[in-house]
């Protein structure tokens, strides 16, 4: 088997702790993709050198890295395994009729063309504005099957966690370590302790991956998951399509967590299969026997064990200014039980002791990383079928992807959109974290799709409601907070 | 990055807790390919009213504050964003520790490779100091503590290996560039070829 061959030539016979890891011991995930990659393992002196399959990057977090390694003389390692991509501060309008994109600040743009001309100069493969392939990192590099079980990935953005929905080690990492991996395709870590998030039980209708996670957080905390890989496992998380393992593991780092991930399975595989970068004919047969290795061994044991009945999760929101603030749409919001919780308070200008159902909504925004694959647009588009929004709401709707949006349009779910008075716009990050001149106003109330409600994340002065694609369009329609399981009520009806 | 050198300095207290990087440094600001003046943008929105004057409630525009190099801050401070614009944001504003009873991961790894050191200290000790931001209190790298003028000797955990690039002034890619042999055999041996 190439899996076992691999792991032997990878072993010191003479190293006590590989024979060790070589005997029955069972291995949780984590340990299995962590063994893969070690070139150096690490000691009490030193961290271990990680390495790194494949690092994507985009125009924000790697400039000034190429500047550090221009410094020092430094080309980079290998450049086939970055790969690079526009997200954040490209505009979410189409060029104009001369083909010209317009970028909110110059700064924006010399930041795209700044990655062009690194891209360019390395050798580097570059999704620019031309592509058909562009979109936001999280979401093209599973569509195009760049991101793989097994696989070590990084990227300057925390939300490099997506990718642990296909069972590989995904997580963010600052513009220094950018720099590293460029050099080196290697990182030093340390070895992060686990953590077991069960989830058994089917899904109420109208709750989806965003409720999920949602909820997790809301039980483990925002900083539960400091310090820990988090493993999502059961029944529910079985039952989830490849998109909504993603949405999941996109917001692990909302829990603190340096990453997320699920144990690849037939879903996986499939999901691969139709990928154009994914091995093909015989080498997929190959890396699928190589890829269903990478699960955590019964008995494998984690330092942190969590389990959430599927049953008590409800549509879920956010409250308040981070996203462990997170409450079933029927519940009240809860007393604050100190300063950091009355100043959430007055910023959101709610009172405890009220649901928010029925908050009135300026701004709805469907997209992200988290929420802007086509299964989110299908939902949305399933809520304003022939419905209109209410006059009062400005709602945006943005593709994660170029393939999105035009899967989206060939289901014409773009008029839809258009039809029930929202926008429909060019892929990008776009509102999540509002570079790009798509802004919520100060003080306006915005229920989004995205994952962090920090304050001032969607625009300076802004209030922000994370929530399902499902419970944000219902918001549309009603323009006011409401209940997405009434949609279901009404389908009876 | 130079050497983390003695360490002598008051305080500036932000207690709330979860201060996360989009209060540290927010997004509209990372529209830059330098890292280097950052410190004016550092907490903007609380620093800095709509008109563009001073806040003067907010903690680092208050004269007292000026030059003090440590900040004592609520737990999870840096949650949020990878964006190393946020240490870079801080040591620019002139800070060189940030002492909390939880630091997120990311920017803690950030602070490390800016000679920002995160200090980890017991909430009930984190809330003590915070009752003294004029104490002078001193970092001690090498013997990993803190301690206070009254003689309270609070030892951190810091990595051996952070410590040691920290006070060498090393930084971690040299280290990495050493072990080309070790990545060249992996490499060679494994699906990564
Ligand atoms: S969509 Fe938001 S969270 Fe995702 S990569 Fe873009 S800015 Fe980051």
């Amino acid at each position: 088997m190439t899996f076992s061959i691999f792991y032997v030539f990878k072993s010191n016979p003479n190293d006590p702790d590989e024979i060790n890891r070589m005997s029955s011991a069972p291995r949780t995930l984590f340990d299995k993709l962590w063994d893969a990659h070690v070139v150096v393992p690490e000691t009490d002196a030193a961290p271990a050198v990680l390495y790194v399959d494949l690092h994507l990057i985009h125009e924000v977090t790697s400039p000034q890295a190429f500047t550090e390694l221009r410094a020092r003389g430094i080309a980079p390692r290998r450049p086939d395994r970055t790969k690079a991509t526009m997200d954040h501060s490209t505009p979410t309008t189409p060029a104009d009729a001369d083909g010209k994109f317009h970028y909110y600040t110059q700064a924006s743009e010399t930041q795209v063309d700044t990655l062009a001309a690194n891209c360019n100069q390395y050798g580097i493969e570059l999704f620019d504005m031309q592509s058909p392939q562009r979109g936001i990192v999280h979401v093209i590099a599973p569509e195009l099957g760049l991101t793989q079980p097994g696989m070590t990935i990084v990227c300057g953005d925390s939300h490099t966690s997506t990718h642990g929905a296909f069972g590989a080690l995904a997580f963010g990492i600052g513009t220094s370590e950018v720099g590293h991996v460029l050099a080196t395709q290697c990182l030093l870590q340390r070895k992060a302790k686990t953590m077991a998030i069960t989830v058994e039980g089917p899904l109420a209708k109208g709750v989806g991956a965003k409720d999920v996670i949602l909820h997790i957080i809301g039980v483990i905390g925002v900083n539960g998951g400091t310090g820990h890989v988090l493993e999502y496992r059961g029944s529910t998380i079985r039952a989830m399509d490849m998109e909504q393992r993603m949405t999941l593991c996109n917001m692990s780092i909302e829990a603190g967590a340096r990453a997320g991930m699920v144990a690849p399975d037939e879903v996986t595989f499939a999901w691969m299969a139709q990928t154009p970068r994914a091995p093909q004919g015989q080498a997929f047969e190959e890396a699928r026997a190589r890829w269903s290795q990478f699960s955590s061994d019964e008995g494998a044991r984690f330092d942190q064990e969590v389990v959430i009945d599927a049953r008590d999760i409800r549509p879920t929101l956010t409250w308040g200014t981070h996203p462990g603030t997170a409450i079933a749409v029927d519940r009240e919001i809860p007393a604050a039980k100190d300063g950091a919780a009355q100043k959430s308070l007055d910023y959101m200008h709610f009172d405890a002791g009220h649901s928010l159902e029925g908050t009135p909504v300026d701004v709805v925004f469907v997209g992200s990383c988290t929420n802007g694959r086509l299964s989110d647009m299908r939902e949305v588009a399933q809520v304003l079928r022939q419905r209109r929004i209410d006059p009062r709401v400005r709602m945006l709707v943005v593709p994660g992807s170029e393939l999105v949006k035009r899967q989206a349009e060939a289901e014409g779910i773009d008029a839809i959109v258009r039809a029930a008075g929202a926008e429909w716009r060019e892929p990008g990050c776009s509102m999540c974290i509002a570079m790009n001149g798509d802004l919520v106003a100060p003080g306006q109330l915005a229920v989004s799709t995205s994952n962090r409600n920090f304050e001032g994340r969607q625009g300076p002065g802004s209030r922000t409601l994370l929530a399902s694609p499902m419970t944000a369009a219902w918001a549309a329609v009603n323009g006011k907070v409401a209940d997405p399981r009434e949609l279901f009520v009404e389908e009876v009806a | 990055m130079t050497a983390f050198a003695a360490l002598t300095s008051r305080s500036v207290v932000l207690p709330q807790g979860n201060i996360d990087t989009d209060q540290i440094i927010p997004a509209r600001f990372l529209s830059t390919t330098e890292r280097a003046g950052l410190g004016k943008h550092a907490f903007n929105d609380w620093r800095w009213q709509a008109d563009g004057s001073p806040n003067p409630e907010f903690a680092f525009n208050q004269p007292q504050n000026a030059g003090r190099q440590i900040l004592l801050a609520g737990a999870n401070f840096g949650c949020g964003s990878s964006r190393e614009h946020a240490p870079w944001a801080l040591v620019d504003l002139g800070l060189r520790a940030i002492v909390s009873s939880q630091i997120a991961d990311i920017f803690r790894n950030n602070s490390l490779k800016n000679g920002l050191l995160p200090i980890l200290l017991d909430e009930t000790i984190v809330q003590a100091l915070m009752q003294h931001p004029d104490d002078e209190l001193t970092v001690d790298i090498e013997a990993r503590e803190l301690r206070t003028p009254n003689g309270d000797v609070h030892p951190f955990p810091l990595d051996a290996f952070a410590r040691t690039c920290l006070m060498e002034g090393v930084d971690e890619l040299g280290y990495l560039l050493l072990r080309d042999p070790q990545i060249s055999k992996y490499e060679e041996h494994s699906h990564a070829s």
